[in-house]
C-alpha cells in the first residue's frame, strides 16, 4: 500500500478552495503572495481538531468536516433578499454598513450619512490600493490564516481622535448564498477620546448551510468610551468562526456583549489586549442553544500593564442536545501590578443532554493583583418554578421567564436603554422559538 | 356544588405518608381555618390542592366546584381560581416584581378566555391595592420578593391575592413573621376580599390572628387527619388546653 501516493479526496478539496476563488481575491502581487503562504499554513494545519489544545471542545474536524467554496458574489435577487433581513435586524438610528455573503453592499449601506471624523472603506479597496499589514495577525491558528488567505472583503473603519458618535454604527453580516463560505476581516480604529458604538449582528436571508469565517481587528485609543456588542443570529444550520483581536489604549472603558442565539457551530475567539493603564473591560456573553447547536466562546483577556480592570460575565442557556463552551484566560504579566481581573460563567441547562464546558485559566505573573473565577452550571430552579406556575403560568412561560432572569444578568450590562432593549427582544424571539 | 371537596385524600412524599384520608368540605363565602402541631401535613395539603409536584396521591379525590383538581396543571388550577399564599414566598432575583405580576395576571386571564388588562388599568389596580397593604411602590420594581423583608414578603403574597381575585384562598401561616401592625394590615387586606362568591382557608398557629379574621369553621389536623371540626371557639379551646388531647385520637 501506497499511501504517499495520491493525495485524499478530502485534501483535493482542500487546495480546490483557495485555487477556485484566488483570482477573485483582491490584492496587490504582494498580497496575493502573502495569501498563497497564509493558505499554505492552513493547508499544513488543516481544520482544528480536538487534539489541539485551545479547540479541545471544539473540534471543527468533527462538527464542521469541510470548508465550503467560496461563494459568489451576491446578484441583484441575493441583495433584494439581503435588503430585507438587513431592515429586520437595524438597530434604530444606526449607520449600517452591510457585507453580503462576505462582499460590501454599498447600496445597502448608509454611506451617505456617515457621521463626521469617521471614515469608512471597505477591505477590497484597502489590499487594492495601499497593501498595509491588514492581512498580519501575530497568530498561528488554522481559521485565522485560512481568513488572512481568502478574506473577500470587510469594512475599514476608522474614527478619528476626539469624535463623540451619538448614534452607533452598525456592521450587519447577511448570508443569501447556501452551501457557501464567506470570508471576511474588517478593521476597526478608534482615536483618542473617542465615544462610540459599533454593532455587529449576524443574520440570515433565507440562506441555508452556509459558513461564515470573520476576523475583526480593533484598536482603541486613551480615553475613549466604546461599546462593542456582537449579536449572532445565524441561520440554525450556519457554521460562524470568528476571530477577535482587540487592543486598548489607557484610561479607556471597553464594554463588549456578544450574544448567540444561533449557528450549528460558531465560535468566537477574541483576544484583547490592555495595553495602557487605567483601563476597564467589561465582556459579558450569552449563549442561547437548542437542538444539536455548539456555541463557543473563547477569550483570552492580556493583562500587559497595571491597574486596569476586567470583568467577565457569561451565562449560557442550553436546551436539548446543545453544547455550550465557555474558555476564558486571564493573563497577568509581570509587570501588570494591581490588576483586577474576574470572571463568572454560568450555565443553565434546560435538559439531561444538554452539555457545558467551563475552562478558566489565571496566568499570573504579578503578585499585586486581585484575580478570580466562578462557574456554576444547573437547571432551573423547580421550586421558583412552582411558584410561577402556581400563579397562572404555563410551563414554557415560567421558563422563559426564569431564563431571561438568567441572561439578563449579563445582558443589563449593556449601557444604553434601547440597545439592552434590543438584545432583550433577540432574546425573547429565541425563547419564543423554544416554545 | 361544595367550592372544594377533599375526599378521603392520602398523599406520600418520597415513600412516606404524610396524609392519611383527610376531607374536607368548603363552600363558596366560608372561612375555614386549620389548626395542627408542626408538622402535622397542613403545608402538604396546602401543596397538594396548588399542585406542586413531588407529592404522590395514592388514594383520594380532590374536586374543585366538582373538577378534579388534580387532574389539571398548577397554572390551570390557578386560573381557575386556587391561589394559595406560601408559608415561605420564594425570591426571584431578575424577574421584576410588576413584570411578574402582569404576566401572571395576564396568563390567568388568557387561560380563562378574557382579555389582558391595558397597562394603565393594571397599573392603577396594582397602586391601588399596593397602597391599601402598605406597599411602597419601589418594592414592585425589584426582583420578586428580593430583599423582601419576611412580613414584606408576606404582604406581596396578599397584593397577589387581591390582584388575582381567586375564589378559593388558602392562606398558609400569613401571620407568622408579621409584627402586630402588619399582621392587621394583612389581615384587613384578607378581610376586604371575604365575599359570598369566595372561600378562604387559613392555615395558623395561632388564636390572634383569627380574633381578625373570624373563621366560620375551624379544622384541627393531626398526623395527616382533621381530627375534630367546629366553629370559631374551637379556637379558643386549643389556645387553652393544646394539642395533647388529639394525638390520641389521630
Ligand atoms: N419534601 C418532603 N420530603 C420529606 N418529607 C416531607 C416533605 N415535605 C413534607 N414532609 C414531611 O411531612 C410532614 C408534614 O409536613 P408539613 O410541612 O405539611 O407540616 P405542617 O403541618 O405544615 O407543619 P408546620 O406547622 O411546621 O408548617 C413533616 O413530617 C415533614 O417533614
Ligand atoms: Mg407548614
Amino acid at each position: 500500500m501506497n499511501v504517499a501516493l495520491a493525495k485524499t479526496g478530502s485534501s483535493r478539496a482542500v487546495s480546490d478552495l483557495f485555487a477556485s476563488a484566488e483570482g477573485r481575491l483582491p490584492g496587490s502581487p504582494a498580497i496575493s503572495a502573502a495569501r498563497r503562504q497564509a493558505f499554505e499554513t492552513y493547508e499544513r494545519l488543516g481544520l482544528p481538531h480536538r487534539r489541539i489544545e485551545e479547540w479541545k471542545y471544539t473540534d471543527l474536524r468533527a462538527l464542521v468536516g469541510e470548508v465550503l467554496p467560496l461563494a459568489t458574489s451576491p446578484d441583484a435577487t441575493a441583495l433584494s433578499k439581503a435588503a430585507d433581513a438587513v431592515k429586520a435586524h437595524a438597530i434604530a438610528g444606526a449607520c449600517r454598513l452591510v457585507l453580503a455573503d462576505g462582499v460590501f453592499a454599498a447600496d445597502l449601506s448608509d454611506v451617505k450619512a456617515i457621521a463626521p471624523g469617521v471614515s469608512v472603506k471597505t477591505l477590497r479597496e484597502t489590499l487594492e490600493k495601499d497593501a498595509g499589514d491588514i492581512l498580519e495577525t501575530a497568530s498561528t491558528d488554522a481559521v485565522i490564516s485560512l481568513n488572512a488567505a481568502m478574506a473577500t472583503d470587510g469594512v475599514v473603519l476608522e474614527i478619528a481622535d476626539g469624535v463623540q458618535l451619538s448614534a452607533p454604527v452598525q456592521i450587519i453580516h447577511v448570508a443569501t448564498a447556501a452551501s457557501a463560505s464567506a470570508f471576511t476581516r474588517s478593521q476597526v480604529r478608534i482615536g483618542k477620546g473617542v465615544r462610540a458604538t459599533i454593532i455587529e449582528s449576524f443574520v440570515a436571508a433565507g440562506a441555508q448551510a452556509y459558513q461564515v469565517n470573520d476576523a475583526v481587528i480593533v484598536s482603541i485609543g486613551d480615553n475613549a468610551d466604546v461599546a462593542h456588542i456582537r449579536l449572532m443570529d445565524d441561520a440554525a444550520d450556519a457554521v460562524n468562526i470568528t476571530s477577535h483581536f482587540v487592543t486598548v489604549g489607557a484610561n479607556t472603558k471597553l464594554n463588549f456583549f456578544n450574544m448567540t442565539t444561533g449557528g450549528a457551530v460558531s465560535r468566537l475567539q477574541g483576544l484583547i489586549t490592555l495595553a495602557g493603564e487605567g483601563s476597564e473591560l467589561a465582556i459579558n456573553g450569552v449563549n442561547l442553544l437548542k437542538k444539536t447547536e455548539h456555541g463557543d466562546l473563547t477569550l483570552v483577556v492580556d493583562h500587559a500593564v497595571p491597574s486596569c480592570t476586567s470583568r467577565e460575565i457569561f451565562r449560557a442557556v442550553i436546551d436539548d442536545r446543545a453544547h455550550s463552551v465557555f474558555q476564558g484566560r486571564i493573563i497577568v504579566r509581570p509587570d501588570a501590578q494591581k490588576t483586577d481581573g474576574k470572571m463568572m460563567t454560568r450555565a443553565l441547562l434546560l435538559s439531561d443532554e444538554a452539555e457545558a464546558d467551563n475552562k478558566p485559566e489565571l496566568e499570573i505573573f504579578a503578585d499585586d493583583v486581585s484575580c478570580g473565577h466562578g462557574a456554576t452550571a444547573g437547571a432551573l430552579d423547580d421550586t421558583l418554578l412552582f411558584y410561577l406556575r402556581a400563579r397562572g403560568l404555563p410551563e414554557k412561560d415560567a421558563q422563559a421567564l426564569l431564563i431571561q432572569a438568567f441572561v439578563g444578568e449579563a445582558i443589563e450590562q449593556i449601557a444604553d436603554d434601547d440597545l439592552r432593549a434590543h438584545v432583550v427582544g433577540v432574546a425573547e424571539r429565541w425563547l419564543e422559538r423554544r416554545s | 356544588m361544595a367550592l372544594l371537596e377533599v375526599k378521603d385524600l392520602k398523599v406520600r412524599v418520597e415513600e412516606r405518608e404524610i396524609l392519611h384520608g383527610l376531607t374536607l368540605t368548603v363552600n363558596e363565602g366560608e372561612v375555614h381555618a386549620i389548626m395542627g402541631p408542626n408538622g402535622s401535613g397542613k403545608s402538604t395539603l396546602s401543596h397538594v390542592i396548588a399542585g406542586k409536584p413531588g407529592y404522590e396521591v395514592t388514594d383520594g379525590q380532590i374536586l374543585f366546584r366538582g373538577e378534579d383538581l388534580l387532574e389539571m396543571d398548577p397554572d390551570e388550577r390557578a386560573a381557575k381560581g386556587v391561589f394559595l399564599a406560601f408559608q415561605y414566598p420564594v425570591e426571584i432575583p431578575g424577574v421584576a416584581t410588576m413584570t411578574f405580576l402582569r404576566t401572571a395576571l395576564n396568563a390567568q386571564r388568557k387561560a380563562r378566555g378574557e382579555s389582558e388588562y391595558s397597562t394603565p388599568d393594571f397599573l392603577k389596580k396594582v397602586r391601588e391595592v399596593s397602597k391599601s397593604l402598605n406597599i411602597p411602590q419601589d418594592m414592585l420594581k425589584r426582583g420578586v420578593n428580593v430583599g423582601f423583608s419576611g412580613g414584606e414578603k408576606k404582604r406581596n403574597e396578599v397584593l397577589q391575592m387581591a390582584l388575582f381575585e381567586p375564589s378559593l384562598c388558602i392562606l398558609d401561616e400569613m401571620d407568622s413573621g408579621l409584627d402586630i401592625d402588619a399582621l392587621r394590615i394583612a389581615a384587613d387586606g384578607v378581610n376586604a376580599l371575604r365575599s359570598p362568591k369566595r372561600a378562604m382557608v387559613v392555615i395558623t398557629h395561632y388564636q390572634r390572628l383569627l380574633n381578625y379574621i373570624v373563621p366560620d369553621f375551624v379544622h384541627v389536623m393531626s398526623r395527616g387527619r382533621v381530627v375534630k371540626s367546629g366553629g370559631k371557639d374551637l379556637a379558643l379551646e386549643l389556645e387553652a388546653s393544646g394539642y395533647t388531647q388529639f394525638e390520641d385520637a389521630a
